[in-house]
C-alpha cells in the first residue's frame, strides 16, 4: 500500500470524520433537503444550520469532557451544573428590575458561570486533593445538583423575557446563529490553551503515566484539579445556552443525559476512556455526528423520548469495537480462516 | 557449570525440572536456556540480582508464563501451563510478598476457600472453621480460624497463604521474599513451618536475598545472572564472598580500569542526607555527596539502596532524618521540591516510573524541563524540536527519530533518553539507580563515561549499581549498604573488586 | 506453641475479648455507624416533631421504600464485587411500563410478573456481559442499559398506563395489622423483607456469596484460588437485573400506575443507600443488612423532610451530601490503613 495513503489512513481523525461523512450522506439521500439552506433576511436557515446551533450545549460539555477525561476521570455532574447554571441566571433576572437590560443579562450569566465554575473546583478537589474516584465524586454532585437546581427557581420552571438572554441561543450574528459563534470560541479557546501552552503535553503525560509524570516533576494535582474546574466552566455556559434556547430554567430536563452524549462524542473522536493522549478535533467531529444522529432519529419520527435507546446502541457499538475482546476475537476469525495458529507474545508484567 | 550431585539426589527424580528454558520481551532476552531442578522435600533458594531472571523462571514454573523454548516436567512429565490455574492443579503452590488472599475473609475462609464443608447445600461454617483448625494445628499453628486475615500480622497471613497451598496438596511451595517484613521470631516460626513442610515431602522454593537466612535453612542453591544459569550449590560448601561472587559478576576487563581520584576533602557538600530512616527497608543511612563528585553506592538487593536514592531526591518522604542541600536544611516533599532545587532522580524501574512509553522520544526528553517551566511557558515546537535533536545526538540514542514512541526503544537507549530528560534540566545533582542494568556493554560505556565527564564539569553523581566493578569504575568515593544501613564510605582508589566484594557481602551480625 | 501465632493475646481478659471481637467483626462496624446514625435520626425528629416515632409513620418507611429496599439488595451484590449498576431505577421503569401494558391487554398476571423478572435479567446479563467479556468499564456499560431501558420504557408508551389489575393493587393495599398500637404490613413490605432474607442467605451461606465477597476482596487471587470470577461477577449483575424487575412489580402496585419517567435518580437513591449502609465502593465489604438500614435512612430523611414541609428535592440534597461524607470517609480510613501496613 502506498505509504502515504497509509499514513493517511492512520490518522486519528480518519475514522470519525469517515463516519460523520457516511451519516451525512446517508441523511442526504433520505432527504435532499437535509443539505438546502435557505436565506432570510440575512440569515442562513436550514437542517445543517440547525445542527450548528443545537450543538453547542453539547460541544461545551464535550469539550469538557475531553480534557477530564483525558487525566483518566469522567465527570458525571455535568447536566446537573447545567441545570444550576440556567436556574441561577434566570432567578437572577426575573428577580431583576431590568430584565431587557444588557448589563442584568451579563451579570446573571457572570454569576450563574461563577456558580458553574465552582461546582466544577469542587469536583477537582474531591478528586485531585481527597482522592475520590472521579466517578463517585461527580455522581454526588449529579445526584444532589438538581436538588440544589429546583431549590434555587423555588420547584418552578422559571421563565423570563428578555431579548438580550435570548439572543444567544437564537440570536443570529452575520448569517449565522450566535450559539454557533460560542461553539467556535469554546474550540478555539481550548485548543489554544491546549496547544500554546504547556497544558496539553502535561495533561497527556498524567493520563497516560501518572507516577512518572510525578517523578519528572509534573504537578499532576493542579493539572487534574483545573480540567474539573473547566468542565464546570464550560458546563455552565451550556447551561446559559439551554436555559436560553427554552427561555425557561428546567432544573429536571436541562442537560438530562447529556453526560452520555458527552462521553460518546470524546469517545467517538478517538480520545480513549483510558485517558491519556486527546483530540480536541476528534471531539470537534464526534459531537456533530451525534447532533446529526439525534437530527436523524428525530427526522425518522421516532419521539425524542425513545431517543436515548438509539444513543446506547450507538454506545454500545462503540465500546464494543474498541474491546479489545473484540480484536482477538476477530484475530482468532480471521486465523481460523486463513487455517493456521499465531503464537501470541506474552507480555511482561 | 558446577553441578554437584550426591547419592541421596542421583536416586530421587526431581519434582521439577525445567531444561532450557528462554524467555524473550521484544529484543531482550530475560531467561537464556535456564536449567533448573527442585528435588521433593528440599529448601531450594534461586539467588541473583534484579534483571537476573528470577522472577521470570517463577513466572515459568507457576504458570504464569510460557517460555519461548525450553521445557518443563513436574513429577517426571512435561507439562505445558497455560495459566497458573493449571500450574495450581500440578501441585504448584506460590506465596508472593503481596499475599494473594482475601484480606476481608476470616482465615479459615481464606485456607478452605472453593472447598467449605456444606449442609443441604449451605456452608456449614462450623464445620470449615473446625477443618481449617486442623490444617492450621497440623502445620503447628495455633490461629483462629473465625478471625479476619487482614486483622493478622504479615507473617501470620504468610503461613496462613502456607497453610491454604498444603490444604490443595501441594507439591512445591514457593516462597517470594517471605522474610523482607519479618521479625526473628517470626523468621523462626517460619522456618519452623517449613521444616513441617520439607518433612512430608513438599519441596520449598525459597527465593530471598537474605544470605544468613539462605545458608540457614536451604539445602542447595542455584545462582542466575544476567539471565543465565551460573551453577548449582551446596550451602556448605560455598563460601557466602564466593556465592555473592557468582550474584555480581566481575564483569570483563575489556576496557580500562580508570579509576578516579578521590576528591580533595574540602569539596563543598551538594547534597546530604543524615539519620535517613524510610520504610522497613531503609534503617539508617547518612551520606554526603559533594560538588563534582561520584558516590558510588555498593549494596546487595534489599540493602536499602533504592530507598535511600527516593528519600534523598524527593521520590519518597522519609520516616525520619534531614536532609540539606548545599549547607542549608532543605524539605523535599516532592520530586518538583527536589527538582527545583536542582537535585533529579532516575528511576531503576526505568519503563514504569521513567520513560512514558506512549508518547514520543522528543516528548519524554521534553517533559520535566516543560513541566519546571510551568504551564504558561509552553517550549515552542522548534525549540522542542532542537532540544531533542541535540540531546539524541550528544547521547547517541538510536534510533535518531524524536517522534518515534519510546516504548519501541530498546533499555539502553530508554535509559538515554531518561538521563537527556533529566540533565535538560541543568541539574547539579544526579542520582542515578542502575542506570546502566539490562544495557549492552557499549552503551554502559558510554553512560560510565558521561557520568565522568559530567562530574568534571562540576555535577553531583550518586551512582547505584549492583555491578562492583562498575562502581568502582565511576566513583570518586563508595558508600557500602547492608542490611538497611549505609556501613561505610571508602575511596575508591583504597579499594578493590574483591575488597569491595567482602564489604558489601559481610554478615549484618559481623560489624 | 509459637510467640507470633498467639498475635490475638492468649492472656484472656477483658481487652483480649474486645480485640477479638473488632478482629472478627471489623467489616461491621460501618454498619453499626448506619444504625447509630438511623437511631439518632428517628431521636431527633421524635424529639423535634414529636409524632415522627409513631407505627403509622414506622409503618410506612417500609410501605414507601419497599422497592428501594428490592433494589438496594440487588444493588449490594454488584457492589460488592467491585462494580457498579446505574440502571436500575431505568430497568425498573421499563419493566414496569411493559407490565402495565401487557396487563392492561388482559395478559394474565401470573404470566406478566415472570416476564417482567425475565426481562430484568436479561438487561442484568446485557451489563454483566459487557463488564466481563468486553471489559467495557461497569459505569459506561450499566449507563448505556440506563439508557436503553430508558428509552424503551418511553417506545412502550409515553404517557402513563393505569394498573387494574387487582392481583397488583392486592399487594399494594392490603394492610395487615398486627403487632403493638396499629403497625401494619403489605404484601409489597413482606415481599421486600423475603428479598433481604434471601439475599443474606445466599451472600452467608453460599459458594456463590463468598466468592462475591471473594471478587471484591481481590479478584487476582479469587481467579487464581480457582474461583468462577467470571460467571460470578455475570449473576451479580443479573441479580440487580432480576431486582430492578421486582421492584418494577412493587412500584407499580404502589402508584398504580407505571409512568416512564418513573425511577429517574432512583439508581442514585440505590447506591447511596447501598453506601450509608456500610458497603464499600471499592468491595469486598458489606452486607445486606446494612443496605436495609441505609434504605431506612433514606426513608426517614425523605419522611423527615416532608414533614418540614420543604421542597422534596432537599431529600436528594441531604442523601447527596451524606453520601459524599461517607466516602470521604471510606477514603481517609483506606488511606491510613494503607500508609500504616507499610
Amino acid at each position: 500500500m502506498n505509504p502515504t495513503l497509509k499514513r493517511f489512513l492512520a490518522h486519528r481523525l480518519v475514522w470519525p470524520i469517515t463516519a460523520l461523512l457516511v451519516l451525512v450522506i446517508v441523511n442526504t439521500i433520505a432527504r435532499p433537503s437535509f443539505i438546502s439552506i435557505t436565506v432570510q433576511n440575512g440569515q442562513l436557515y436550514g437542517p445543517l444550520l440547525d445542527i450548528l446551533r443545537n450543538s453547542a450545549p453539547l460541544m461545551l460539555v464535550a469539550l469538557g469532557m475531553t480534557l477530564v477525561i483525558a487525566t483518566r476521570g469522567i465527570d458525571l455532574s455535568v447536566g446537573a451544573i447545567m441545570a444550576v447554571s440556567g436556574a441561577v441566571a434566570l432567578t437572577y433576572i426575573s428577580a431583576s428590575p431590568a430584565p431587557e437590560d444588557l448589563s442584568t443579562v451579563l451579570v446573571a450569566i457572570a454569576l450563574a458561570v461563577f456558580v458553574a465554575l465552582l461546582l466544577g473546583v469542587w469536583n477537582g478537589f474531591l478528586v485531585a486533593v481527597v482522592g475520590v474516584q472521579p466517578i463517585i465524586a461527580t455522581l454526588v454532585l449529579m445526584l444532589a445538583g438538581r436538588g440544589v437546581a429546583l431549590l434555587i427557581t423555588g420547584g418552578f420552571i422559571t421563565t423570563i423575557t428578555s431579548a438580550p438572554y435570548r439572543f444567544m441561543a437564537q440570536g443570529y450574528l452575520v448569517g449565522l446563529p450566535f450559539a454557533f459563534y460560542v461553539s467556535v470560541i469554546a474550540i478555539v479557546i481550548v485548543a489554544v490553551l491546549q496547544r500554546r501552552t504547556a497544558l496539553g503535553v502535561l495533561t497527556e503525560a498524567v493520563g497516560i503515566n501518572p507516577e512518572a509524570s510525578r517523578l519528572a516533576g509534573v504537578r499532576s494535582r493542579g493539572i487534574i484539579w483545573g480540567a474539573y474546574a473547566a468542565s464546570g466552566l464550560l458546563a455552565g455556559f451550556a447551561g446559559i445556552l439551554y436555559s436560553s434556547n427554552i427561555m425557561a430554567a428546567d432544573a429536571n430536563a436541562a442537560g438530562l443525559y447529556i453526560e452520555l452524549d458527552a462521553i460518546l462524542a470524546v469517545v467517538l473522536g478517538g480520545t480513549s476512556l483510558m485517558g491519556g493522549k486527546f483530540t480536541i478535533a476528534g471531539t470537534v467531529v464526534g459531537v456533530f455526528t451525534i447532533q446529526t444522529l439525534k437530527s436523524t432519529i428525530t427526522f425518522l419520527g421516532v419521539p425524542p423520548a425513545v431517543s436515548p435507546l438509539f444513543l446506547a446502541i450507538v454506545v454500545v457499538i462503540v465500546v464494543l469495537v474498541q474491546s479489545p475482546r473484540t480484536r482477538s476475537l476477530f484475530a482468532k476469525g480471521a486465523d481460523a480462516v486463513r487455517g493456521g495458529t499465531r503464537r501470541t507474545a506474552e507480555v511482561a508484567s | 557449570m558446577m553441578v554437584r550431585m550426591d547419592a541421596r539426589e542421583a536416586a530421587v527424580a526431581p519434582v521439577v525440572e525445567v531444561t532450557g528454558a528462554t524467555v524473550r520481551f521484544g529484543a531482550e532476552t530475560v531467561l537464556d536456556a535456564v536449567d533448573f531442578r527442585l528435588l521433593p522435600g528440599e529448601v531450594h533458594s534461586l539467588m541473583g540480582e534484579n534483571g537476573a531472571g528470577k522472577s521470570t523462571l517463577i513466572k515459568a514454573i507457576t504458570g504464569a508464563l510460557g517460555p519461548d523454548a525450553g521445557t518443563i516436567r513436574v513429577g517426571g512429565e512435561p507439562v505445558h501451563f497455560a495459566s497458573p490455574a493449571d500450574a495450581l492443579a500440578a501441585g504448584i503452590s506460590a506465596v508472593y510478598q503481596e499475599i494473594d488472599l482475601l484480606p476481608n475473609l476470616t482465615v479459615g475462609e481464606n485456607v478452605l476457600l472453593g472447598r467449605e464443608s456444606r449442609r443441604f447445600g449451605a456452608i456449614d461454617w462450623r464445620e470449615t472453621h473446625r477443618r481449617a483448625a486442623e490444617i492450621l494445628e497440623g502445620l503447628g499453628l495455633e490461629i483462629d480460624p473465625r478471625t479476619r486475615l487482614s486483622g493478622h500480622s504479615l507473617a501470620v497471613q504468610q503461613l496462613v497463604a502456607i497453610a491454604r497451598a498444603i490444604s490443595v496438596d501441594a507439591r512445591v511451595v514457593i516462597l517470594d521474599e517471605p522474610t523482607s517484613s519479618l521479625d526473628l521470631d517470626e523468621v523462626a516460626e517460619l522456618f519452623r513451618v517449613i521444616r513441617e513442610l520439607t518433612a512430608r515431602g513438599v519441596a520449598v522454593l525459597f527465593v530471598s536475598h537474605f544470605l544468613d537466612q539462605v545458608y540457614e535453612i536451604c539445602d542447595r542453591i542455584t545462582v542466575l545472572r544476567g539471565g543465565r544459569l551460573i551453577g548449582e550449590y551446596v550451602p556448605a560448601e560455598l563460601l557466602r564472598i564466593d556465592l555473592v561472587e557468582k550474584m555480581l559478576g566481575r564483569g570483563a576487563d575489556e576496557m580500562d580500569v580508570h579509576q578516579r581520584d578521590d576528591a580533595a576533602a574540602s569539596v563543598p557538600i551538594a547534597l546530604a542526607g543524615r539519620g535517613l530512616v524510610s520504610g522497613a527497608a531503609l534503617l539508617d543511612a547518612t551520606l554526603t555527596i559533594g560538588e563534582g563528585e561520584v558516590v558510588g553506592l555498593a549494596g546487595l538487593l534489599g540493602s536499602g539502596r533504592s530507598e535511600l536514592a527516593r528519600a534523598l531526591t524527593g521520590v519518597d518522604r522519609p520516616d525520619a532524618g534531614v536532609l540539606e542541600v548545599r549547607g542549608a536544611p532543605a524539605h523535599l516533599p516532592t520530586p518538583r521540591r527536589a527538582i527545583g532545587q536542582g537535585i533529579v532522580y532516575s528511576s531503576e524501574n526505568r519503563r514504569t516510573e521513567g520513560i512514558i512509553g506512549d508518547l514520543s522520544v522528543q516528548d519524554n526528553i521534553t517533559l520535566a524541563l516543560q513541566a519546571d517551566r510551568g504551564i504558561l511557558h509552553r517550549l515552542g515546537n522548534a525549540r522542542r524540536r532542537e532540544l531533542a535533536m541535540s540531546w539524541i545526538e550528544a547521547l547517541d540514542i538510536r534510533p535518531a527519530d524524536p517522534d518515534r514512541p519510546a516504548g519501541t526503544l530498546s533499555g539502553g537507549n530508554q535509559q538515554k533518553v531518561l538521563l537527556a530528560r533529566l540533565l535538560a534540566l541543568s541539574p547539579r545533582v544526579l542520582v542515578l539507580d542502575e542506570p546502566t542494568r539490562g544495557i549492552d556493554v557499549g552503551a554502559k560505556v558510554e553512560i560510565q563515561r558521561l557520568v565522568a565527564d559530567l562530574a568534571d564539569n562540576g555535577l553531583s553523581v550518586l551512582f547505584i549499581s549492583a555491578e562492583l566493578e562498575e562502581v568502582l569504575r565511576v566513583s570518586n568515593r563508595v558508600a557500602v549498604m547492608r542490611g538497611g544501613r549505609l556501613v561505610d564510605t571508602i575511596p575508591a582508589e583504597s579499594l578493590t573488586v574483591d575488597s569491595l566484594l567482602a564489604l558489601v557481602a559481610r554478615p549484618e551480625d559481623e560489624t | 506453641m509459637s510467640a507470633i501465632t498467639a498475635d490475638l493475646g492468649r492472656t484472656g481478659g477483658f481487652a483480649d475479648t474486645i480485640q477479638r471481637f473488632r478482629s472478627r467483626h471489623a467489616s461491621w462496624v460501618p454498619v453499626f455507624a448506619a444504625v447509630v446514625i438511623l437511631v439518632a435520626m428517628l431521636i431527633g425528629a421524635q424529639a423535634y416533631f414529636g409524632n415522627f416515632v409513631t407505627p403509622r409513620v414506622l409503618s410506612a418507611l417500609l410501605l414507601d421504600n419497599a422497592y428501594l429496599l428490592i433494589l438496594a439488595v440487588g444493588m449490594t451484590f454488584v457492589i460488592l464485587t467491585g462494580g457498579i449498576d446505574l440502571s436500575v431505577g431505568a430497568v425498573m421503569a421499563f419493566t414496569g411500563m411493559l407490565g402495565a401494558s401487557m396487563l392492561s391487554q388482559g395478559m394474565p398476571v401470573a404470566v406478566v410478573i415472570p416476564v417482567m423478572l425475565v426481562l430484568g435479567a436479561l438487561m442484568g446479563l446485557f451489563v454483566g456481559v459487557l463488564v466481563q467479556y468486553f471489559g467495557v468499564q461497569p459505569f459506561i456499560a450499566s449507563l448505556a442499559a440506563m439508557f436503553a431501558a430508558r428509552g424503551l420504557a418511553f417506545m412502550v408508551s409515553l404517557s402513563s398506563i393505569r394498573v387494574e389489575e387487582p392481583a397488583i393493587l392486592w399487594l399494594q393495599s392490603t394492610r395487615m395489622q398486627g403487632g403493638p398500637g396499629s403497625f401494619y404490613i403489605t404484601p409489597t413490605g413482606i415481599l421486600a423483607l423475603v428479598v433481604v432474607v434471601v439475599g443474606i442467605l445466599i451472600l452467608q451461606f453460599t459458594r456463590f456469596g463468598r466468592t462475591i465477597y471473594a471478587i471484591g476482596g481481590n479478584e487476582q487471587s479469587a481467579r487464581l484460588m480457582g474461583l468462577p470470577v467470571v460467571r460470578t461477577k455475570l449473576l451479580a449483575y443479573v441479580i440487580s437485573g432480576v431486582c430492578a424487575g421486582l421492584a418494577g412489580v412493587v412500584f407499580t402496585a404502589y402508584t398504580g400506575a407505571s409512568y416512564p419517567l418513573n425511577g429517574i435518580g432512583t439508581e442514585l437513591d440505590t447506591i447511596a443507600a447501598v453506601v450509608i449502609g456500610g458497603t464499600l465502593l471499592t468491595g469486598g465489604s458489606g452486607f445486606v443488612l446494612g443496605s436495609m438500614i441505609g434504605v431506612f435512612v433514606y426513608g426517614t430523611i425523605k419522611t423527615a423532610i416532608s414533614f418540614l414541609g420543604v421542597d422534596q428535592s432537599w431529600t436528594r440534597i441531604t442523601i447527596g451530601a451524606l453520601l459524599l461524607v461517607f466516602v470521604v470517609v471510606q477514603r481517609l480510613l483506606v488511606a491510613r490503613t494503607a500508609r500504616t501496613s507499610r
